[in-house]
C-alpha cells in the first residue's frame, strides 16, 4: 500500500527538519522518496507530524509487571477499556493489560516501546507478554548486573568468556541489551542485604559494583551492541545518591568511543542531603557533568502526581519503599538470577519528598544542554503512568504550566528548588528529540526515530499548528493533542485516527543476534551445559527461546564479538 | 414523593449489572418511559429495564424517590450505587454490592442481602431485615479505603470481614459475624450483638469493635486494658461488662476491641494483667 502525507509540519530533527512543510511518502511500511499517483492521501494541512515515539523505559511486560497487575486490583477498578470490534477489553490505569497498553502507546503517537528489565529465567513470560501487546515494536532488556557468572567471569578477569556469556544469553533470552539494576546489591539482598556503594564487596563473589560495571561495559563493547550498558545504579532513592550516580558514570568514562553508559530514571538517583527531611535536587551536579562529558545519556524518570506502583529489579530499595510507606510489598524473583519487588505508591502534590522528586526530573531535563543526552520517561509506571507524558512535554514546553503545579505544591519544596529560575522551554524540536529521535539513536535503532528514505514508516501526527500555536501560554493545547493522535502510522498503516484505533497489526520484537568466534561459543556451551546440570530446575535447552516463540521476530545481527 | 415499583418479569438466571437502579439517576429522567428505557447489563449483555421489569410509577410529584422492588432480587448487581438521596425498598433479597459507595438517603431490605454491601460507603443509611454475605462496608479488592461515613445495621449474621479497611460510620450487626471482623480497621464502630469466628480486628490500627457474644479468644497481639461497665456508641449506651483490649499491636494499631465479659469466662485469665 502506498501513502502520500501532505502538507503536515514535519519536526524530523535527525534530518535537521523543523517545522517545514514537507510531503512524506510510504510504500510498502518505509518511507520512500516518491509514490505513485494511485496513494492514498493523507491530508496532514496544520498538523504536525513526527516520527512515532520511541520509549527507551517502560515497564510494560514480564514477571513483576504482571505480578503488580495482580497486586492491584484497586489500579484497574476505574480504568477499564470495553471491547470493541476491533480491540480487546482491558484494564489498568498504572499497570495496564498487555493489549492495553498497546493500544494506548498508539493512541499518543508511540509505535516503539522497551521493556527495560527482564530476569533472564523469566524471559518467556516477557515475550509472551510482547507477543500480546499490539501495534509497537518491543524489545527487552535483560537483567545482568548481579548474574552469577558474570560476577565469576568478571572477577576471574575471563572478559572473553563473559563475551561469549552474553552473547549466548541475549541470543538465548532474545534480549536487545545488557541491563544493569543495583549492580551487587541485589546478590546481597538475597542475603538479605544491599551494597552501600560502588566500591562495597559483594558477598560471596569478592567483586565490587565497580567492576561489574567496568567489565559489562567493556563486553558491551566487545559485543558491538548497538545500544549502551542500561544502569540502574547503586543507592537509587536514597538521599546523597547523587554522587554515587556520578561515581558510576565516570567510572567508564575511559571506557567511551561515544556513549559508554545509559543511567536511566535519573531523577530517583540525584538526590542530595542526609536524610529525607534535608532531602535536595543533586540535578544541577548530575546536569554539570553530563554537559561536560560525552559518553552518558539519562532518561529523566519523571514524577507525576498521582497513584501509581513501582517496580523494579532493585528488590532491596522496593523493601524500604515498602518500610516507609507502610504500603503492601512483594518481593520476587530471589531465587532466579535476579531480584524484584512491587510497591503501590501515591505521590502527592503537599509532600514535601515528593514535590522535590517532581523538580528534580524537570530540573534534570532543562539544564542538561543536548537535548540528544536527556530522554523523556516517566520509568512507567514507576515515577506515573505512561500515559502522562503529555503532561510531562507541557512542563518541559511551558513555564507557566510548571509554575503552575509549583503553586499548588509543597511550598518548601517549591522554594527550595531552582526550577523558578530556568527560563527554558523546549520547542518542538527538543520535544521530538527527547521522545523519538534521540531514544532511537540511544538504542541504535537506525530505522526507527526519523522520517528519512528508507526508515520504518512509524509517523506520529499530531491536531496542532506548530507555527501558530504558542506551547508557553497554551500547553493544555498541546497536552490534548499529544494525548490523541490525529493518526498514527505503523509499518504505512494507519492504526489510529483522532485517538480510535482502527487498525490492529502486530509489532516486531527487536533482538540481538551476537556471535563469538566458535572456538569460544564451543567452551562457553560446555561450561554452561555443567552449570546448568548443577544449579537450574531448567534444562539448557529449555531455557533458549526459539526465534519461532515470537510473534513477529526481527533479529539485529551485530556481527561477530572482537575479542 | 414519586414512588417507582419495580417487579422482576422473570427468575434472573445471570447476574445484572443494575448500578442504574437509583434514585439520583431516576430523578434525573422527566418521564417513567425514560426510566424504562435505563440500560442495565444482562449478564453480557444490555437490556433496558422494562425488558426485565415490570415498572410501575405509583405516585408522581416532589423531589425525594422512592425505588421499590418486589420480588427476587438477588441477581442484581450494584443497586443505589453511589446514591446521594431519596430510598431504596427491597422486598425480598438483594444482591452483591447494594448501596455501594453510597452517599445519602436509604436502603432498606426485607430480606437478606449478598457480598459487599455498603462498600466504600460515604454517607446514609443501609437498613437489612436478614442476614448479608462478606465484606459488609469494607474497601474494594485491593485497595485501603473502607466505609467512611453512614450506617449499616444487619438484623441477622453476616459473613467474614465485616467492615474491613473501615475508616468511620458504623456497623452493626444483630446476629453473628464470620472471621475477621474489623480487618485493617482505621476508625469508626461496629458492634456485633452475637458471636464472632475469631480473628477480631486482625491488623486493626484504629476504631472500635464491641462484641456481645463469644469471641473464643483475642489474638495475642491485643493486650488488655481496663473493664468497662457500658459501652457508648453514638447516643446508645450499651451495659456490659466489657474486656477492653487494645491493638492491634502487631501493626501499631490503637483500636479498641470490647469484648462482653459474661460470654467469655475463658478469657478471665487476662484480669490479673490489669494494672
Amino acid at each position: 500500500m502506498e501513502l502520500l502525507i501532505k502538507n503536515g509540519y514535519v519536526v524530523d530533527p535527525a534530518n535537521g527538519i523543523d517545522c517545514e512543510k514537507l510531503d512524506i511518502a510510504v510504500r510498502g511500511g518505509k518511507i520512500v522518496e516518491e509514490v505513485s499517483s494511485s496513494a492514498k492521501i493523507l491530508d496532514a494541512s496544520n498538523m504536525l507530524v513526527m516520527p512515532g515515539g520511541v520509549d527507551i523505559h517502560s515497564h510494560i511486560a514480564g514477571s513483576k509487571t504482571n505480578l503488580a497487575r495482580v497486586l492491584r486490583p484497586e489500579d484497574h477498578f476505574r480504568d477499564f477499556e470495553r471491547r470493541t470490534a476491533l480491540t480487546r477489553s482491558g484494564v489498568g490505569h498504572s499497570v495496564p493489560s498487555t493489549y492495553t497498553t498497546g493500544y494506548r502507546y498508539a493512541r499518543m503517537g508511540y509505535t516503539t516501546v522497551i521493556e527495560p528489565a527482564t530476569p533472564p529465567l523469566k524471559a518467556r513470560h516477557t515475550h509472551d507478554e510482547l507477543n500480546d501487546t499490539p501495534i509497537i515494536d518491543k524489545a527487552c532488556f535483560p537483567l545482568f548486573g548481579n548474574n552469577w557468572h558474570v560476577m565469576e567471569y568478571l572477577k576471574n578477569g575471563d572478559l572473553e568468556l563473559c563475551a561469549a556469556y552474553l552473547s549466548w544469553m541475549l541470543r538465548a533470552t532474545k534480549g536487545y541489551a545488557i541491563k544493569i539494576v543495583n549492580p551487587g546489591g541485589v546478590e546481597a539482598w538475597h542475603w538479605g542485604g544491599n551494597v552501600v556503594g560502588l566500591d562495597s564487596e559483594v558477598p560471596h563473589f569478592g567483586i565490587t559494583p565497580r567492576e561489574i560495571v567496568r567489565g559489562l561495559c567493556k563486553v558491551n563493547k566487545m559485543l558491538k551492541l548497538p545500544h549502551a550498558i542500561h544502569v540502574h545504579p547503586n543507592n537509587l532513592g536514597k538521599p546523597g545518591n547523587y554522587l554515587t550516580t556520578i561515581k558510576t558514570m565516570e567510572c567508564v568514562k575511559d571506557l567511551a568511543e561515544g556513549a559508554s553508559i545509559h543511567i536511566t530514571h535519573c531523577q530517583f538517583t540525584s538526590f542530595k542531603g542526609e536524610d529525607w527531611s534535608t532531602l535536595r535536587s543533586g540535578a544541577q551536579e548530575i546536569a554539570r557533568y553530563v554537559n561536560r562529558n560525552d559518553h552518558v545519556t539519562i532518561d529523566m524518570g519523571q514524577i507525576i502526581f498521582t497513584a501509581t506502583t513501582t517496580m523494579t529489579g532493585d528488590g532491596p530499595f522496593e523493601y524500604i519503599l515498602h518500610q516507609i510507606s507502610g504500603r503492601k510489598w512483594v518481593n520476587k524473583d530471589v531465587e532466579a538470577e535476579t531480584g524484584a519487588g512491587v510497591v503501590p505508591v501515591v505521590y502527592k502534590r503537599r509532600s514535601f519528598v515528593n514535590a522535590t522528586q517532581w523538580a528534580i526530573g524537570l530540573e534534570l531535563a532543562l539544564l542538561i544542554e543536548d537535548p540528544w543526552k536527556v530522554y523523556l520517561t516517566t520509568d512507567h509506571p514507576n515515577g506515573g503512568p505512561f500515559t502522562a507524558y503529555p503532561r510531562v512535554v507541557s512542563w518541559l514546553m511551558s513555564k507557566r504550566a510548571r509554575e503552575r503545579t509549583m503553586s499548588r505544591m509543597n511550598q518548601s519544596a517549591a522554594r527550595k528548588t531552582i526550577l523558578q529560575s530556568l527560563e527554558r522551554e523546549y520547542s518542538f524540536e527538543e520535544i521530538a528529540i527527547v521522545t523519538r529521535a534521540g531514544t532511537a539513536k540511544a538504542l541504535g535503532l537506525k530505522a526507527k526515530g526519523h522520517l528519512g528514505v528508507g526508515a520504518d514508516a512509524d509517523i506520529s501526527i499530531y491536531r496542532i499548528n506548530p507555527k501558530e500555536i504558542d506551547p508557553s501560554r497554551d500547553y493544555r493545547a498541546v497536552r490534548k493533542a499529544l494525548r490523541r493522535a490525529a493518526y498514527t502510522v505503523k509499518d504505512g498503516q494507519i492504526v489510529v485516527k483522532d485517538g480510535e484505533i482502527k487498525e490492529v497489526v502486530q509489532g516486531r520484537t527487536f533482538w540481538i543476534d551476537s556471535r563469538v568466534p566458535k572456538d569460544l561459543e564451543e567452551k562457553i556451551h560446555r561450561e554452561l551445559s555443567k552449570s546448568f546440570r548443577e544449579y537450574y530446575t531448567v534444562g539448557m535447552e529449555n531455557y533458549f527461546i526459539g526465534e519461532g516463540e515470537l510473534a513477529r521476530s526481527s533479529p539485529i545481527y551485530v556481527g561477530e564479538a572482537k575479542v | 414523593m414519586t414512588r417507582i415499583l419495580l417487579r422482576p418479569r422473570k427468575l434472573f438466571k445471570v447476574p445484572i449489572e443494575a448500578s442504574a437502579i437509583s434514585p439520583d439517576n431516576f430523578a434525573a429522567a422527566r418521564k417513567v418511559e425514560e426510566i424504562k428505557n435505563q440500560v442495565v447489563w444482562e449478564g453480557n449483555r444490555p437490556a433496558t429495564l422494562a425488558s426485565i421489569f415490570d415498572v410501575e410509577e405509583l405516585e408522581q410529584g416532589g423531589e425525594l424517590l422512592e425505588i421499590i422492588i418486589e420480588g427476587d432480587a438477588s441477581k442484581l448487581r450494584g443497586v443505589g450505587k453511589g446514591m446521594g438521596s431519596g430510598t431504596i425498598t427491597v422486598e425480598g433479597n438483594a444482591g452483591i454490592r447494594l448501596g455501594e459507595a453510597m452517599r445519602g438517603g436509604t436502603i432498606t431490605v426485607n430480606g437478606n442481602v449478598g457480598s459487599w454491601l455498603g462498600s466504600r460507603m460515604r454517607g446514609g443509611r443501609i437498613e437489612v431485615s436478614g442476614d448479608a454475605g462478606d465484606y459488609v462496608g469494607s474497601a474494594i479488592r485491593g485497595s485501603t479505603r473502607g466505609m467512611s461515613g453512614g450506617q449499616i445495621v444487619v438484623r441477622g449474621s453476616a459473613g467474614n470481614e465485616v467492615g474491613c479497611w473501615m475508616r468511620d460510620g458504623m456497623i452493626r450487626i444483630g446476629g453473628n459475624v464470620g472471621q475477621f471482623a474489623g480487618v485493617h480497621m482505621l476508625g469508626g464502630t461496629i458492634v456485633i450483638e452475637g458471636s464472632s469466628r475469631g480473628r477480631i480486628g486482625a491488623s486493626m490500627k484504629g476504631g472500635r469493635i464491641v462484641v456481645l457474644g463469644e469471641v473464643g479468644r483475642v489474638l495475642p497481639s491485643f493486650s488488655i486494658e481496663e473493664i468497662r461497665n457500658v459501652a457508648r456508641v453514638g447516643e446508645d449506651r450499651i451495659p456490659g461488662p466489657f474486656y477492653v483490649f487494645a491493638g492491634d499491636l502487631a501493626d501499631d494499631g490503637d483500636g479498641r476491641l470490647y469484648v462482653s465479659k459474661d460470654r467469655n469466662l475463658e478469657l478471665r485469665f487476662y484480669e490479673s494483667y490489669i494494672e
